[in-house]
C-alpha cells in the first residue's frame, strides 16, 4: 500500500557534528535522488553534496540506500549523515518535510513500523518502551507548550477558526431541514477562509522560527566596575555579529546591546556598577544586579584577574552568581594578559572559571563567542528535536493550507460535502500539532451556534 | 440451566430469542430467522409490531443512510418504508451525493402493516405474545427469558431491545406517569431483572410534541411541501412507489408563542428540575428552543400527515412537556392553526439505558455471554438507529446459536458500523443520533452505494436471500461492462477542445470516466461522443458520475482505510490482562480497562491513550494471540 514516507533525526548531534536523519517508507529512493542525485549502491555510505529544492547545496553528506526488507523497518529507508551544525539540519529537515506524502515521524513511529514490519521482538520493543514513553503525545504537548506557547496558541486558534467553518458546512450538511440553520454558510466559509488562508501561507513564508525566536534570548554581563563588561560587550558587539541597536536603558547603569547570533535575536545588558567600591555591597547594585539576572536566560560574570585574590576573598560572603535565582551563570576571568595567578585553572572540569579572556590581546574571545552562540542556540531551541518539531509544524501547517485552499476551490452548495472534507483534513492537520479533533467536538459547535431540532 | 425451578410451566426452546416488537426487534428477529436460527419475536402486543411511537417518517441526512444499509443487508425497513411511503423527498439534493439522504413520510397504519406482513412471511419466526419478566441464567450466561405467565424461552441466545419501556417515566406539566412508550405499561419486572444483571445504567429523555387533529387545521394558509416526483425509493428491491403521495405543510412559531413558553417555563418538567435524565442537543423540545435561543423570532414546524385515512397531524419541531393547558394556549398562536384542536397532549418521558461501552462490537454484552442489546436501551433514538443495531444484534445472535465467531461491521463498512463503534468505544451523554459528520469515510459511506459495499458481505454472511442476491449480481455485472466502457474510451486534450469539453492542453489522454469528473459533463454529454455509451443502463448511471467525480478523494480515503483496517485488524483478546503489562501507567491502563477495546484501531480512538501505551498493548496482544493460537 502506498504508505507515507517518514523521516526522523535519530541521533543527537550536539557538539559531535554529526547528525544522523533517517527516512523510512516508499518515498526513501525518491527523498536521495531529490536531495543526493541518486540512491548509492545499497548499504555502502557514499558521500554526496544535499541540495534544496532549489539546486542549492545544503551540506555534504553520508548518504546510505537501505532497500527493503534488509532494513531496520523493513521498508526502503535512507540515511543522511548531516554536518554543518543546526541551520543545515533544520534546512535539510524542511527540504523532506516538503517531499510529497512525507512528514516528520510520530513518536515511536520507526519501532512501530520495525514492529509491524515483523523486524523487532517482543524483547526489543519492551527495551525501547522507556525510550518512546518519554517521547508520549501528551510528554511532546507538554514540552511545546512551554517551548513554543505563542505556535501552540497560533495553531490552536487557527483549529478552532477552522472547526467553526466546518461547522457550519456540517450543520448546512446533517440539518437540512432546520430553517434555523443559516442559509448563507457559503458565504460565511467563503469569509472565514479568506480570512485564514493568508495568515497561514505568511506564516509558511516567514518560517515558524521567526515567530518562536521574536523574542530572543537575555543574556546580563555583571561584576565589579572594571572587571571588564562594557569592554567585552564592545568586543563582542564589534566582532561579525551586528549591533542591532544600542541604546541607554530604564536606568543610568544598564546598557542593552542587540546582537543577533546564529539568527538569534540576543539581547546583552551590561549592568554597570553592581559594586561601588571595595567589599561593601551597595544594596541599589544588588538589586538591579539580581533584576537583570532575574530577567536574563544566562548571566556572564566577569572577575578581573588581576584582582583575583580580592575577589576570591570576597566570595565567601557574597556571590553574585549564586543570587538565588534560577539562571545559568558563567564565570569569566577577564584581563587574562594581567593574570598573575598561574594557578588559575580555566575551563578543566573542576575549574571555576569557564573562560579566561584578554579583550585586549583578543585570546579566549572567539572561544567565548562560540560557547555562546551554542548556548543561544540551545536556549532559543535551534535544538535537534526542535528542528524535527519546527519540521512537523511546517508539515502540518502546510498540509493544512493545501487543504483550505481546495476548500475554496470547492466551496459552493453542490459540493459542500467536499468542502466539508477538506475543513475536516486542515483541522485534523493543524490537531495533530496541537491535540485530536473529533467530530464530537463538531458537532457540539454546531449545537452549541445554532438552534437544530424539529 | 435450571428448569427445575420452573416445574412443569411449559418450556420451549429457540435458537434466537428477541424481546421486544419495536424496530431493533423486527430486524433482529428477521436477520436471526434469515440466517436459519429458529427465532422467537416475544411482544407484550402482536399488534403494535411496526409502530411509529414518534414522528411519521423514516430515513433522512444520515439515517437515510442506515436505511439503505440495512435494505443492503436484506433488512425489512427499506421495503416497508416503500410499502407505506405517502411522501418521498430526498434531503440535500442541491449538494453532493455523498450527503443526499433519503427520507419519507409513513403511513402510520400502512406501515404497521406493511411490518407486521413481513414478519409474519419471514419463515423461521414465532412471534410469541407476552411479557417478559426474568432471564434464565446459567452462571454468567444467559440462556433465556421466562414470561410473566410462567412460559420458559431457553436459548443459546437472547437480544434485548426494550426501548425505553425501562422505568419509563412520564412528564406533563406538573404530571408524572409510570410509563413505557405512548401509554404502555413500562417493564418494570424486567427492569428489576436487568438490576440484577448487574449493568451500569444511565438516564436519558427524549420528548414528542402534541397530535393535532387535522380537520381544525387551516390549510389555505399554510405554504405545502410536496414530495419528490417521481419518488426515490429505500430498496434496491423496489421497481415503484405505488402508495398515493400527499404533501407536508410548513408553519412557523411567533414572538407571542414564544411569549407563553417563556413566561411558563418554570412549569416545564425540563427546567423544574423534576428531570434528571439528559436530552438530545439536536431534538429539543420547544420550551429549550425558546430558552436557549431567545433572540430567534421564530421556529419552523413542519405538519406531517400520520396517514392516508388519518387525519391526525405531526408538528414536528414542538416537542413539548408543558401543562396540556398550556399546550393548547400556545399551538394556537401558530399560523394556521388557531382553531386547532389537540388529540393528544406531548410529552417528555425519562428511561433508563445501558452504558453501551459494556457491550462488544457484536452487541453482546461483556458481563453476560449469549445476551445481545440493540436500540433504544444502548442509548440511541431514532427508528433506523435501532433498526441498525437490532440487525446486527440478530445477525450475531444467530451466529452465536450456530456456534460461530461474531461479525463486526467496522467504520469502513458503512455507517452502522461507524454508530456501533461510536457506542462501544466512546459510550453516549445524550441520546446518539446517526449524522454523516460522524464518519469520517462518508464520501465512501453513501446512500447510493450501499448495497455495493454492503450486499456482497450480506450474502457470505448468509442474511441475504436469493431475490436481493440475484439482482445484485446482475446489477454487479451491469456496473462491471459499463465501467469497462468507460473505461477503454479516451480522448487528448485536442480531441475534447473538438468535442466541446475544455481540459488542460497537457497532452494527456483522459478516459471517459476521468472525463466525467468535469463540471457539467455526464454520461448523457459523452454519449454525444461516444455512441457505445448510451448502452449503459440508466439505474447505475448516477452511480458511476458519483465515482467519477469523487475519483481523487476516494483515492486518497481509501489509504485512509487501509490504514484504518490494519490497525482494525490487530485484535485485542477478550482475555487480555492489562495489568501484567509492564511499563503501562496506571492512567493508561483505567482507560483500557474501561472501554475493553476489541482492536488496537480501536483502542487508539480512546481519549487520551498515548502511542507508546497502543504499541505497548499491540506487541502484547500480538503474543498473546500466537500463544493462543
Amino acid at each position: 500500500m502506498a504508505e507515507e514516507t517518514i523521516f526522523a533525526l535519530s541521533s543527537g548531534a550536539g557538539k559531535c557534528g554529526v547528525a544522523v536523519i533517517r527516512v523510512s517508507g516508499p518515498g526513501a529512493r525518491f527523498a536521495l535522488e531529490t536531495m543526493a542525485g541518486r540512491p548509492p549502491a545499497p548499504r555502502q555510505a557514499t558521500v554526496r553534496a544535499i541540495r534544496n529544492r532549489n539546486g542549492e547545496i545544503l551540506d555534504r553528506a553520508l548518504v546510505l540506500w537501505l532497500p527493503a526488507p534488509h532494513s531496520f523497518t523493513g521498508e526502503d529507508m535512507a540515511e543522511f549523515h548531516v554536518h554543518g551544525g543546526r541551520a543545515v539540519l533544520a534546512a535539510v529537515l524542511d527540504e523532506l518535510a516538503g517531499l510529497p506524502d512525507f512528514r516528520p515521524a510520530d513518536a515511536g513511529e520507526f519501532t512501530r513500523r520495525a514492529f509491524v514490519g515483523g523486524k523487532l521482538d517482543l524483547t526489543a520493543v519492551e527495551g525501547l518502551a522507556d525510550l518512546i514513553d518519554a517521547e508520549t503525545e501528551a510528554q511532546r504537548r507538554a514540552a511545546l507548550r512551554q517551548a513554543d506557547g505563542a505556535l501552540d496558541a497560533l495553531y490552536g486558534d487557527w483549529r478552532v477558526q477552522v472547526l467553526a467553518l466546518r461547522a457550519l458546512a456540517e450543520a448546512a450538511i446533517d440539518f437540512i431541514d432546520e430553517d434555523d440553520v443559516p442559509t448563507d454558510a457559503v458565504e460565511q466559509i467563503g469569509t472565514g477562509l479568506s480570512a485564514l488562508i493568508p495568515a497561514l501561507a505568511d506564516h509558511l513564508d516567514r518560517g515558524a522560527r521567526s515567530q518562536r525566536l521574536r523574542d530572543g534570548v537575555m543574556v546580563a554581563v555583571v561584576g565589579a566596575p572594571n572587571a571588564g563588561k562594557s569592554s567585552l560587550v564592545n568586543a563582542l558587539a564589534g566582532r561579525d555579529v551586528a549591533i542591532v541597536d544600542a541604546e541607554a536603558g530604564t536606568t543610568r547603569d544598564v546598557i542593552e546591546v542587540r546582537l543577533d547570533l546564529a539568527g538569534v535575536p540576543v539581547s546583552l545588558i551590561d549592568t554597570a556598577g553592581i559594586r561601588e567600591t571595595g567589599s561593601r555591597v551597595e544594596a541599589e547594585g544588588i538589586r538591579r544586579a539580581r533584576d537583570a539576572m532575574g530577567r536574563a536566560d544566562l548571566a556572564i560574570e566577569l572577575i578581573d584577574s588581576s584582582a583575583i585574590q580580592q575577589h576570591v576573598r570576597e566570595e565567601q560572603e557574597n556571590r553574585i552568581g549564586d543570587s538565588g535565582e534560577n539562571v545559568e551563570c558563567w564565570r569569566i576571568l577577564s584581563k587574562s594578559d594581567l593574570a598573575t595567578d598561574a594557578s588559575c585553572d580555566v575551563g578543566g572540569s573542576g575549574s571555576t572559571f569557564r573562560h579566561a579572556i584578554s579583550v585586549h590581546t583578543g585570546a579566549g574571545v572567539d572561544a567565548l563567542l562560540g560557547d555562546l552562540t551554542d548556548f543561544v542556540a540551545d536556549r532559543a531551541g535551534l535544538t535537534e528535536s526542535a528542528g524535527m518539531t519546527r519540521a512537523r509544524h511546517r508539515a502540518g501547517v502546510s498540509a493544512a493550507h493545501r487543504n483550505l485552499l481546495r476548500a475554496v476551490e470547492v466551496c459552493d452548495i453542490a459540493s459542500l460535502e467536499l468542502c466539508a472534507e477538506e475543513l475536516r483534513a486542515a483541522g485534523d492537520a493543524l490537531g495533530r500539532l496541537t491535540g485530536a479533533i473529533d467530530s464530537e467536538e463538531v458537532l457540539g459547535e454546531i449545537f452549541s451556534s445554532f438552534c437544530i431540532g424539529k | 440451566m435450571k428448569q427445575g425451578r420452573y416445574g412443569d410451566t411449559q418450556h420451549r426452546r429457540f435458537d434466537v430469542i428477541v424481546v421486544g416488537g419495536g424496530h431493533a426487534g423486527v430486524e433482529a428477529a428477521a436477520a436471526a430467522a434469515r440466517l436459519g436460527a429458529e427465532t422467537a419475536l416475544v411482544t407484550h402486543d402482536p399488534d403494535t409490531i411496526g409502530v411509529m411511537s414518534c414522528n411519521p417518517a423514516i430515513g433522512g441526512v444520515g439515517k437515510g443512510h442506515l436505511v439503505r444499509e440495512i435494505d443492503a443487508l436484506d433488512g425489512l425497513m427499506g421495503r416497508v418504508a416503500d410499502k407505506a411511503g405517502v411522501q418521498f423527498r430526498v434531503l440535500n439534493r442541491r449538494k453532493g451525493p455523498a450527503v443526499h439522504g433519503p427520507r419519507a413520510q409513513m403511513d402510520r397504519k400502512l406501515y404497521r402493516l406493511a411490518m407486521q406482513e413481513a414478519v409474519a412471511e419471514q419463515r423461521g419466526l414465532t412471534v410469541i405474545s407476552g411479557e417478559a419478566v426474568d432471564f434464565l441464567r446459567d452462571g454468567a450466561d444467559i440462556g433465556g427469558i421466562v414470561l410473566a405467565e410462567g412460559t420458559v424461552l431457553s436459548a443459546p441466545a437472547t437480544v434485548l431491545t426494550t426501548g425505553t419501556f425501562l422505568r419509563g417515566v412520564i412528564h406533563m406539566g406538573e404530571r408524572q406517569i409510570e410509563a413505557g412508550r405512548d401509554g404502555a405499561a413500562p417493564a418494570v419486572r424486567l427492569a428489576h431483572a436487568l438490576d440484577a444483571l448487574g449493568f451500569r445504567l444511565g438516564r436519558l429523555k427524549t420528548g414528542t410534541p402534541p397530535r393535532l387533529d387535522g380537520r381544525t387545521i387551516d390549510w389555505d394558509r399554510l405554504e405545502a411541501q410536496p414530495g419528490d416526483d417521481p419518488p426515490v425509493a429505500f430498496s434496491e428491491l423496489t421497481d415503484a412507489i405505488t402508495t398515493p403521495q400527499i404533501s407536508c405543510h410548513i408553519t412557523h412559531t411567533n414572538p407571542q408563542t414564544h411569549a407563553i413558553i417563556a413566561e411558563n417555563a418554570d412549569s416545564a418538567p425540563v427546567h423544574s428540575g423534576q428531570i434528571d435524565g439528559a436530552g438530545p442537543r439536536y431534538c429539543p423540545s420547544i420550551e429549550d428552543k425558546v430558552a436557549r435561543f431567545a433572540d430567534r423570532a421564530r421556529h419552523q414546524v413542519f405538519l406531517e400527515p400520520e396517514g392516508l385515512d388519518d387525519d391526525t397531524v405531526y408538528p414536528n419541531g414542538i416537542s413539548t412537556s408543558l401543562d396540556p393547558a398550556l399546550q393548547d394556549a400556545f399551538v394556537r398562536t401558530i399560523v394556521g392553526l388557531e382553531r386547532v384542536e389537540i388529540r393528544k397532549h406531548g410529552y417528555a418521558i425519562e428511561y433508563d439505558y445501558v452504558d453501551p461501552r459494556e457491550l462488544h462490537g457484536t452487541l453482546e454484552t461483556m458481563l453476560h455471554p449469549r445476551l445481545f442489546l440493540a436500540g433504544q436501551i444502548n442509548g440511541t433514538t431514532g427508528y433506523e438507529e435501532a433498526a441498525a443495531q437490532g440487525l446486527i444484534a440478530g445477525l450475531n445472535a444467530a451466529r452465536k446459536a450456530a456456534g460461530r465467531d461474531g461479525h463486526v461491521f467496522d467504520r469502513a463498512d458503512g455507517y452502522l458500523g461507524v454508530m456501533v463503534d461510536d457506542l462501544t468505544t466512546r459510550g453516549v451523554a445524550e441520546p446518539y443520533r446517526m449524522f454523516t459528520s460522524r464518519a469520517e469515510f462518508r464520501l465512501s459511506l453513501r446512500a447510493d452505494n450501499a448495497d455495493q459495499r454492503l450486499t456482497g458481505m450480506g450474502i457470505s454472511l448468509g442474511i441475504v436471500g436469493r431475490e436481493r442476491a440475484n439482482r445484485f449480481a446482475a446489477k454487479t455485472n451491469v456496473l462491471e461492462s459499463a465501467r469497462t466502457v468507460l473505461a477503454s474510451h479516451a480522448l487528448s486534450p485536442d480531441e475534447a477542445q473538438r468535442v466541446g469539453l475544455s481540459v488542460n492542453r497537457d497532452g494527456i489522454r483522459r478516459s471517459a470516466f476521468e472525463l466525467l469528473a468535469y463540471p457539467g459533463v455526464d454520461i448523457a454529454r459523452l454519449t454525444a461522443v461516444w455512441p457505445q455509451l448510451g448502452a449503459i443502463d440508466p439505474s447505475v448511471r448516477g452511480l458511476l458520475e458519483t465515482e467519477a467525480r469523487y475519483a481523487s478523494y476516494l483515492a486518497r480515503q481509501d489509504l485512509d482505510v487501509e490504514r484504518f483496517r490494519r490497525d482494525e485488524g490487530c485484535a485485542i483478546p477478550p482475555s487480555f490482562d492489562y495489568a501484567d503489562l509492564p511499563g503501562l501507567s496506571n492512567e493508561m491502563r483505567e482507560k483500557f480497562e474501561r472501554a475493553r477495546p476489541a482492536t488496537v484501531g480501536q483502542a487508539s480512538r480512546i481519549d487520551g491513550v498515548t502511542p507508546a501505551a497502543l504499541m505497548l498493548v499491540a506487541a502484547h496482544a500480538r503474543r498473546t494471540d500466537r500463544t493462543a493460537g
